[in-house]
């Protein structure tokens, strides 16, 4: 009974996806308790290299891969819930950046890129997409170029995890055309990163100067608009899948803080002007739930479909519309604390700030959807 | 009542699709003509003889022609066949925006909970009527001052002989004027320490001496409701359903057969259904700078915001029967249903409004309303379920309370 374009209302959950849910919850929980959050926060990668080297050997980095490259084929849905559990306990490690990026090659690399690249980023190799020339994440074209003679000139803003990364896949205009190609982090001198003051102290990002880099035609991924537009739609849902997960760590937060903080006599959440919009920050959260899970159901291996655009930006416009709303009552709703860097409310504003961005905000999201929905 | 649908589904499929062909082109064939009044899209918009009369000859036709009661007994009024076919029924009801079965209270509450728990007689003495839309029920659980908290109901009915006494009055009492029959909820015991273990349960009989009713003006400006008085009124004993005491057990009961025909429900859809493909149409029709609305940016963001909304809304139905992803919260997604959807609902009703410029200032019964005025009733009305059965507010906190652990006021 709805708009025939919103009509697939697919949302199922394997057996697999179940027991992945079941074990990331645990391990994200037990290798990420707030201490080692903050211990992280200030640290050079922003990561624990073994808590990296355990996912690996977990076989996560393979969930989506093809069993040929080392994965276990189990499709870009079952990482939905490894990211929400990442993000429900503020896990990071270059696990969203490689695992956008390694969608962006098995979409639209060839034969022989695949081979070489997916088994190594199966075996924990980093990847990163360099997309932004600028603040706009809805551009269609770039100024950075590939000139006829295979070299780069240009820079990327704000590419996730590049310090650690082993590959980039930059988007550059070659002869007219808009392509993605594969730089090898080793052909660049180290004074082409600097490394920028993020937001989010969870996260880091560099900007990166590919001025000069000489490549060749085999660096081009031959589907590379496909590519391109699907990395960027699953970008926005594994976006959408680890603020989620924060959204529900903002509300645990919350109601922990609502149910031990006492003033004028009583327990704070007794009172309904912050009782209520709490109940707002669940209901907000569980619908982001609800969409990125359909969304899980709705993504394949092929090029993606317009009910999979629609999934995708939905859940992404809903997602991290419920972070900031659950990051900004979070902070609000601690009075004095939650304007301390020590009340562990504003990771998540910091988070919902960084986040809201990423892959494209919810208005860029809804003026998409507008398009694809009404006309 | 438990009936495999999935094997029905699995072996009967060509007879389900037959089927739904078959009562499709039914209702297209048989649907009435414009009865030049705006159709009621709820139950509570009988406010006139005029609407009484057009849903009281819908409902019939549609029961004599075996597409209400599907599954109840065919000594009852029924057909005795599977619930999954009156399911299809009332989906292509839907579908096709017929008008509504609009005995609802007899349909989907009393109806069911007769079957499920009534005595022989009982079944004998009402379900045909609620069927052949020739006995109308009203409910009686609400009074003036209490709203939805039934723990604190004062109506007394106390026993005398082969008789009840009643003294007290109901509010809220769709149809209160029309219905032959009341689901009442009246306290039989005084003494009991807790309020909810001395109400008893009575199928009582509207037309009673002592019994009277005052419409209620919504504001709608129609009629709909009454207010149910009742003053040293004589109902027989046999009207207690159950055992005195059992009345709050009893009304909880009859709140779960609203989930269809497959829980019991008689079937017919009690509600006109409003989509956003409605407002998306509204958005095509109404133009500014001469072109559509539905090509404003500003408007476009709105209705993409609504378009997620309602499709979350229809996919927690689906999240909730998955329960690895409601580990946390797991009682999050039924206990907000209501909220989320009614006060989707409302503003989504609102919207529609809004878009409609200076159209909007009109009302129903003026020529050049947009549909005869459907969304400004459509809106109004709403408010009928973002206060009944618990404010949107009283929700709130049962969520923050049970969901959340939040402490009570």
């Amino acid at each position: 009974m709805t708009s025939a374009r919103t009509a697939n209302m697919a949302l199922t959950f394997s057996d697999e996806q179940a027991m992945i849910l079941e074990s990331a919850k645990s391990f994200c929980s037990d290798r990420s308790n707030i201490s080692s959050v903050r211990s992280l926060l200030t640290s050079e990668n922003g990561y624990s290299a073994d808590v990296w080297s355990e996912m690996v050997a977990l076989g996560w980095t393979g969930i989506a891969m093809p069993e040929q490259y080392g994965g276990s084929e189990l499709g870009i849905g079952a990482t939905i819930p490894l990211v929400e559990s990442m993000g429900r306990h503020l896990l990071s490690t270059p696990y969203i950046s490689t695992t956008i990026a390694s969608q962006a090659l098995q979409r639209g690399g060839s034969e022989e890129q695949k081979a070489k690249w997916l088994p190594q980023m199966v075996r924990g190799s980093v990847g990163a997409l360099a997309l932004l020339d600028n603040e706009d994440w809805g551009a269609t074209n770039t100024s950075c170029t590939l000139s006829a003679d295979f070299e780069l000139q240009g820079s990327k803003l704000l590419v996730n995890d590049a310090a650690v990364a082993d590959l980039f896949i930059v988007w550059a205009e070659h002869n007219g055309a808009q392509v993605l190609v594969l730089v090898e982090a080793t052909a660049l001198p180290a004074s082409a990163l600097s490394k920028k003051v993020l937001i989010d102290e969870t996260k880091r990002a560099c900007n990166i100067c590919f001025n000069g880099v000489k490549l060749s035609a085999e660096a081009i991924l031959p589907n590379s608009e496909a590519a391109l537009r699907d990395s960027r739609l699953i970008g926005a849902l594994l976006t959408a899948a680890e603020a989620t997960g924060s959204s529900a760590a903002a509300l645990d937060v919350v109601v922990a803080y609502l149910t031990s903080r006492v003033q004028f006599g009583r327990l704070i959440g007794s009172y309904q002007s912050l009782k209520h919009p709490t109940v707002e920050m669940l209901i907000a959260m569980d619908s982001a739930r609800t969409l990125i899970y359909h969304a899980a159901t709705v993504v394949n291996d092929k090029m993606l479909n317009q009910d999979a655009e629609i999934a995708c930006r939905m859940a992404k416009a809903q997602a991290t519309d419920a972070l900031l709303f659950a990051g900004d009552r979070g902070i609000q709703f601690h009075g004095g604390m939650g304007f301390t860097y020590e009340c562990d409310a504003q990771l998540y504003l910091r988070r919902a700030l960084w986040m809201q961005h990423q892959y494209g905000d919810a208005q860029h999201q809804r003026l998409h959807l507008a398009n694809l929905l009404l006309d | 009542m438990t009936i495999n649908t999935q094997s029905i589904k699995a072996n009967q499929a060509p007879e389900l699709k037959e089927f739904r062909t078959e009562v499709a082109a039914w209702l297209a064939h048989n649907r009435p003509a414009d009865p030049g009044f705006l159709l009621p899209q709820t139950f509570m918009e009988v406010g006139s003889e005029q609407v009484l009369d057009f849903l009281r000859e819908w409902q019939h036709k549609v029961w004599s022609s075996g597409y209400l009661g599907m599954a109840w007994p065919e000594k009852y009024g029924g057909r005795g066949m599977q619930p999954v076919f009156q399911s299809i029924a009332d989906q292509e009801m839907k579908r096709l925006r017929v008008p509504i079965c609009f005995n609802v209270i007899g349909l989907g509450w009393a109806g069911p909970l007769i079957m499920d728990i009534g005595s022989e007689y009982e079944k004998d003495k009402y379900l045909k009527g609620i069927l052949n839309a020739e006995d109308i029920w009203c409910q009686g659980f609400s009074e003036p001052n209490h709203g939805s908290d039934l723990g604190s109901i004062q109506t007394r009915a106390q026993r005398d002989g082969d008789d009840y006494v009643v003294n007290g009055s109901k509010i809220w009492t769709t149809m209160g004027n029309y219905a032959k029959y009341m689901i009442l909820l009246a306290r039989t015991d005084v003494q009991v320490e807790r309020r909810y273990n001395g109400l008893s349960f009575f199928l009582a009989p509207m037309h009673a001496e002592g019994v009277t009713t005052t419409p209620i003006k919504k504001l709608t400006g129609e009629y709909g409701f009454t207010e149910t008085f009742f003053t040293e009124a004589r109902i027989p004993a046999t009207s207690l359903m159950g055992e005195e005491g059992q009345g709050w057990h009893i009304a909880m009961k009859t709140l779960q057969y609203e989930r269809g025909a497959e829980a019991g429900a008689a079937g017919g859809i009690s509600i006109l259904s409003i989509v956003m493909n409605d407002l998306l149409k509204m958005a095509q029709d109404v133009e500014r700078e001469g072109q559509p609305l539905l090509k404003d940016p500003v408007t476009r963001d709105n209705l993409v915001k609504f378009l997620i909304e309602e499709k979350a809304l229809y996919l927690a139905e689906k999240r909730i029967g998955i329960p690895a992803l409601c580990a946390d919260y797991p009682n999050s997604l039924p206990l907000s249903g209501k909220l989320r959807g009614t006060e989707f609902f409302r503003r989504m009703r609102q919207y529609a409004l809004t878009l409609q410029g200076a159209q909007s200032s009109l009302y129903v019964g003026d020529d050049d309303t947009l549909e005869g005025g459907f969304w400004q009733r459509a809106y109004m009305n709403n408010f009928s379920t973002t206060i009944g059965g618990g404010t949107s507010q009283v929700q709130a906190n049962i969520i923050g309370e049970h969901v959340l652990g939040l402490p009570k006021d």
